[in-house]
């Protein structure tokens, strides 16, 4: 995705390269939560309206030093069921910086950076990891970490222990958590949360992510599959996103909310749906007796839908014709559990299996219906539920070709649920216009 | 998707139910003798069968004696004989699955003279016991595609039968809010609700196209349901549901924000994720909560969809059917809501009192296509039909304690076929009657309890009417029994047959009365009085002519308005009536109300007078006697001679004291012997006679005589009369026309009365001129 304002801070960047620790250097502490910074704040907000025009480069690295924020830099997303979690771990901390550096923070690097889990359930996706990434004019890499929303109170914990709060950061944070926990955060961990907007930070996060990602030495951000109706050739490829506008995004969390995509600052949320991933995982847990999404995902992987739901076939002998429907579609999902015996002789297997069949296709069919009344042809699906789901994907891709005869694609996106984090860490070095309105 | 095609054995009917029931047969499976074309739904748990038979019940004719041959015969005016007549009739049964082998040697050992080789069958049931009906019965089994023929009888069921499809509201005042009929019920989107979910879009009688569908339907309650909570039957899950706190298992909104989410308008007590709360090990879960929290993520995900494909094809109106609605006030409630919410109530969700039939009278109109079922106009009979009933025992006692398991639905072939009257300013938004009963409850009270009162004197009557007829006492035993038990219904569930009236009251009557051949119990009084007031005739008109112009146009006025208080529908009346058979038309006329009047636009019709005349009136008569003959012909010979044409409307078939096409054919035609006025306009086809198409005391100008509509239309009338309590007041009072009209009507009804601010014997005098429109522009007359 090309056009967007990180990325033309990344240009600067890469027209003064030499200045910028010096930049760093001359940097004051910060600027937010501080009175006298409304103007800076807008300043900021300047930046990136101006990229287009001709301003001088020398002009915009002043303002890019003017709204560089301390470190710790973290961007926040606290979900129904996860938090996600971004950190950016500078990388070109000069000797000088280093022993500036107090003891507090160097702590919660190294803490976050030489561990991959924390607790007993957080963890660190490091294959997502972004390497020697530049970010408002500092290099560094962007790790990924994530833990379930119900273990708050043990990061909070964590949080205080480490004296986080003397830092004197802003943590922008994001998610509905964001809103109802702002109130542990203060007293708990005494932090003020600066709380944005998801459907914003989503957005932000999404482009963001696409445009570092392009042209990059590892593979594009985007794939999709190649050949979604038929298994043997089903292969994933990289999907240039170019120029992705309109685009559906569909993000695929506890529930799912599906936004239409017109432009950068152009969108609107079309509909949602209380059938998503909170669903599939909290049936799971009531049929099958699991707990996890991935002790889910791996049960349902050794299953058989076929024996839970009832297909086409099954009351129709075959296709039914008269409506061009084929006989292997379902015609009626659990259909086969209304009879008794059919519930004895079904394994937890199946059962896990139908479940994710069952909430993959819905949300594959509400999703063409949005796209068919937005006159969109591209769909992005992102959210957590997609995370090591190979299964759903492969069975939306197929869904959303199929029935719309090759009309519509579905394209995922490397980073799946962690867009809402990412927005809110850009937030944090780039306030737009609408998060003005909050400091 | 279909509905489910195998089902348990035990699921259909619960428990160790009996299945050795003994069938009442002059209660179910009725007419038998002469059925012919059968046609059978097998659903999941219920089986609907069909068919069609005539009806031989009698009728009363009235013949014009021959004058000329025995002029003394008789000092009778005409003769009244009963005659039988054969009438066609559509018998609709619903029954357990459980029931059906009993039906069927039930059908088999009542089963006389057909001619039926073939029965039409339809349903995902109707492979399994293809065998056993065609054993049992002897008929050919012929399949017909189930999307067809529930299209089929939605059309069928949504153009014949007033106030099919209703709003359901849980909290409103009354739950069904019913629909007025629109004429052109096309283009529409049906979904259909089974075990799985298909959405169809019907453009025309023979269009229609699946346009989509869903797998998450009835069968995924059931099923993932009796997973969840060891439940096997649907009716019990939908009970568990009823009983459930859906916010324990569900991830609301606010579980997720602590409150709402403000920006994007998500209330907090919306559901985020469903089930969202479920996922952990550690916690038990209740059957009802989950049974509910399943119920509410069906609902909504079909009403998302069902929105979707709406929008998608710009349709408003979308019907909702299948086994998981059918009349469940829980499925429909959430049905409702989620369509609501979904389109911020752009879109209302409309349900259908019949629609568990649609299946079956589609299947058998696909069989009974040579018989041009859809030529003709049929109409509910409230006599033989259950009515609407709910499978919710706390909300309908009655149904369980009746026999429970059987009901019915049978449709009258009309002899007319029925349209709307083309003067009707909107058509679509035309509602008949005044007062819906089911909304007003003190309303309703009151006329329940007013037709219980009424009923001896209705049985007394009828008996009256049949002197020579040894069993007529027990027949209007039978009458009153059932007319009493349609009155107790009602007082249970007043939606039973869609929005309960006045009018419908007075028609269930009218039809219980003709289904034990009490087809005219006012035929010899309706004589009686006839041959009276036309003793009168001349000299009525001789001092209406003595008047001066305006003294005589008041004359007329109150001459017709007195002549309406001989009504023996109204208590009031026919207690004075029946004591004092010397009460005549100028002691009604002392009875009136003094202007002003209760509603009094006199001023403006005599206004209106000395203008030009109009160019056609049309008018609806109201009672026999000295109503039509002292009163209307009068008036009707007033407008004649001021140039205007006449046509009067007069009911099809009898009720109460109203008088009939046939009777005021001869009537009139003994007027023209004593008047030359009507005479010649008879001649000169200025005045004509219409039937309306309705045997009722009432008046639906949206369903009324083809032929009448015609007429209107061919003479470009611009006058509209409607007379009498039961047209003008009942129905009618708010109709709106497209040209000018004049209501009127003495409340004979003292509640009535009190009700509308006035008092017994208080007059209805409403002369109406449509607001900017010239009465005489043709252009008001929509095709």
């Amino acid at each position: 995705m090309a056009f967007n304002g990180h990325q033309c801070d990344d240009d600067i960047v890469d027209e003064t390269p030499s200045k910028l620790p010096r930049c760093n250097q001359e940097m004051p502490g910060h600027f937010k939560n501080e009175p006298q910074n409304e103007a800076t704040a807008a300043d900021g907000r300047a930046t990136c309206e101006r990229r287009t025009s001709n301003s001088t480069p020398r002009h915009r690295k002043d303002s890019v030093k003017k709204t560089r924020p301390p470190f710790p830099w973290f961007g926040m997303d606290i979900g129904g069921t996860l938090v996600k979690l971004v950190y950016f771990e500078p990388k070109d901390i000069t000797a000088e910086e280093e022993q500036e550096e107090v003891e507090n923070l160097k702590s919660i690097r190294r803490y976050l950076t030489s561990n991959t889990a924390y607790g007993t359930t957080g963890i660190r996706d490091v294959h997502l990891e972004l390497q020697d990434l530049t970010l408002c004019g500092r290099k560094g890499n962007l790790h990924f970490i994530r833990f379930p929303t119900h273990d708050l109170p043990v990061f909070l914990q964590m949080v205080r222990n480490k004296h986080f709060s003397s830092l004197h950061t802003t943590l922008c944070a994001t998610g509905g958590g964001a809103y109802k926990f702002e109130s542990d955060f203060r007293t708990m961990a005494d932090l003020q949360l600066h709380k944005l907007d998801e459907l914003d930070c989503l957005i932000r996060g999404v482009l963001y992510i696409d445009s570092v990602m392009s042209g990059g030495p590892v593979d594009s951000e985007c794939y999709y599959f190649e050949n979604p109706t038929d298994p043997d050739h089903c292969v994933q490829r990289p999907y240039p996103l170019e120029n992705p506008y309109p685009l559906l995004l569909v993000n695929i969390g506890s529930g799912v909310s599906i936004l239409a995509v017109y432009s950068k600052n152009n969108y609107k949320r079309v509909t949602g749906t209380s059938l998503g991933g909170g669903t599939f995982l909290g049936l799971c847990c009531l049929l099958t007796g699991c707990s996890t999404f991935e002790e889910a995902l791996e049960i349902a992987s050794q299953g058989e839908s076929t024996r839970v739901d009832k297909l086409v076939r099954d009351i129709y002998g075959g296709d039914y014709e008269r409506f061009g429907l084929p006989g292997w579609a379902v015609a009626s999902s659990f259909g086969n559990m209304m009879c008794k015996e059919k519930r004895e002789s079904v394994s937890k297997e199946d059962l896990a299996r139908a479940t994710l069949v069952t909430i993959t296709n819905n949300i594959g069919s509400i999703t063409r219906m949005c796209a068919l009344n937005e006159n969109i042809e591209r769909v992005v699906f992102v959210g957590n539920f997609l995370r090591v789901n190979t299964l759903s994907m492969k069975l939306l891709a197929y869904a959303m070709d199929y029935w719309s005869k090759g009309q519509l694609k579905a394209l995922f996106l490397r980073h799946e649920g962690y867009f809402g984090a990412v927005g809110a860490l850009l937030e944090l070095l780039h306030p737009s216009e609408s998060s003005t309105n909050f400091s | 998707m279909a509905e489910c095609g195998r089902v348990d054995s035990n699921t259909s009917s619960g428990h160790a139910m009996d299945k050795s029931i003994t069938l009442p047969p002059d209660e179910i499976f009725r007419n038998l003798e002469n059925a012919k074309r059968f046609a059978i739904d097998i659903g999941g748990s219920l089986t609907k069968l069909a068919y069609y038979s005539t009806v031989q019940h009698k009728v009363a004719k009235v013949r014009s004696f021959d004058h000329n041959a025995k002029e003394a015969a008789s000092d009778k005016l005409y003769e009244i004989s009963v005659q039988e007549e054969v009438t066609a009739r559509l018998h609709f049964i619903k029954f357990e699955n459980a029931y059906i082998e009993t039906c069927l040697d039930f059908i088999k050992d009542h089963l006389v003279n057909t001619e039926t080789k073939v029965i039409k069958a339809t349903g995902g049931g109707a492979h399994k016991f293809k065998e056993l009906i065609e054993k049992k019965l002897g008929l050919k089994v012929d399949k017909e595609d189930e999307m067809t023929s529930l299209i089929k009888g939605c059309n069928f069921v949504l153009k014949n039968i007033p106030h099919e499809a209703f709003v359901y509201a849980k909290h409103a005042d009354s739950e069904f809010r019913f629909q007025t009929t629109n004429p052109d019920i096309f283009p529409y989107l049906l979904v259909n609700i089974g075990s799985g979910v298909s959405i169809v879009k019907v453009e025309s009688e023979d269009k229609f196209e699946r346009i989509g569908g869903s797998s998450i339907g009835g069968g995924t309650f059931w099923g993932l349901g009796a997973l969840l909570t060891k439940t096997k039957r649907f009716d019990e899950l939908l009970q568990l549901a009823s009983k459930g706190q859906h916010t324990s298992v569900d991830m609301l909104v606010k579980d997720i924000y602590g409150g709402s989410y403000g920006c994007l308008g998500l209330t907090g007590d919306l559901i985020a994720s469903s089930f969202g709360k479920s996922a952990t090990a550690d916690k038990e879960f209740s059957k009802e909560d989950m049974a509910k929290s399943l119920l509410h993520m069906i609902s909504n995900d079909i009403g998302q969809l069902a929105c979707l494909y709406a929008k998608l094809h710009n349709l408003s109106r979308v019907y909702f059917g299948g086994f998981f609605i059918r009349g469940h006030p829980v499925t429909m409630h959430t049905i409702t809501y989620s369509i609501n919410f979904f389109t911020k109530g752009e879109v209302q969700a409309l349900f259908l009192r019949h629609e568990g039939y649609l299946g079956a009278i589609g299947a058998f109109l696909k069989g009974a296509e040579e018989d041009n079922p859809n030529q003709y106009s049929w109409g509910e009979n409230y006599a033989g039909s259950s009515g609407l009933m709910s499978v919710s025992p706390e909300m309908n006692p009655m149904q369980r304690a009746r026999s429970g398991t059987f009901d019915m639905l049978e449709m009258d072939r009309l002899e007319r076929q029925l349209v709307n009257l083309p003067l009707l300013q909107d058509p679509s938004s035309y509602i008949p009657d005044t007062v819906d009963l089911t909304e007003d409850a003190p309303a309703r009270e009151y006329w329940l309890y007013c037709f219980e009162e009424a009923l001896d004197g209705v049985v007394k009557r009828a008996l009256a009417s049949q002197p020579d007829m040894p069993e007529a006492a027990v027949r209007a035993e039978k009458f009153r029994q059932k007319y009493r038990h349609k009155l107790q219904t009602l007082r249970h569930q007043p939606f039973a047959y869609g929005s309960l009236t006045v009018r419908s009251l007075l028609d269930t009557r009218e039809h219980c009365l003709n289904e034990f051949n009490f087809p005219d119990p006012y035929s010899k009084i309706k004589e009686h009085e006839n041959d009276v007031a036309l003793k009168y005739y001349q000299k009525a008109v001789k001092s209406l002519e003595e008047l001066s112009w305006e003294d005589k146009q008041f004359a007329l006025v109150r001459g017709v308005l007195a002549g309406n208080v001989f009504d023996w529908g109204a208590k009031a009346v026919s207690d004075v009536l029946e004591s004092d058979p010397e009460f005549g038309f100028e002691e009604a006329k002392q009875q009136l109300e003094e202007r002003p009047w209760l509603v009094d636009c006199y001023d403006q019709w005599l206004e209106r007078l000395k203008g030009p005349p109009h160019k056609c009136a049309l008018f609806f008569v109201d009672n026999s006697g000295v109503d039509i003959i002292l009163g209307v012909m009068p008036f009707v010979r007033e407008l004649l001679s001021r140039g205007t044409e006449v046509v009067l409307a007069s009911n099809s078939g009898p009720a109460l004291n109203d008088v009939t096409n046939s009777e005021l054919q001869i009537l009139t035609e003994r007027i023209a012997a004593m008047d030359p006025v009507i005479q010649t306009s008879l001649q000169e086809d200025r005045l004509t006679l219409v039937q309306s198409g309705s045997s009722s005391p009432c008046l639906d100008l949206s369903r009324l005589d083809k032929v009448l509509a015609m007429v209107v239309r061919e003479r470009k009338t611009d006058l509209v009369v409607i007379e009498g309590m039961g047209r003008a007041i009942h129905t009618n009072y708010y109709a709106a026309l497209s040209c000018e009209s004049l209501k009127l009507a003495v409340i004979k009804n003292s509640w009535l009365a009190d009700r509308l601010g006035g008092k017994l014997f208080s007059v209805v005098f409403k002369y109406e001129v449509p607001a900017g429109k010239p009465s005489r522009d043709d252009g008001a007359l929509t095709p």
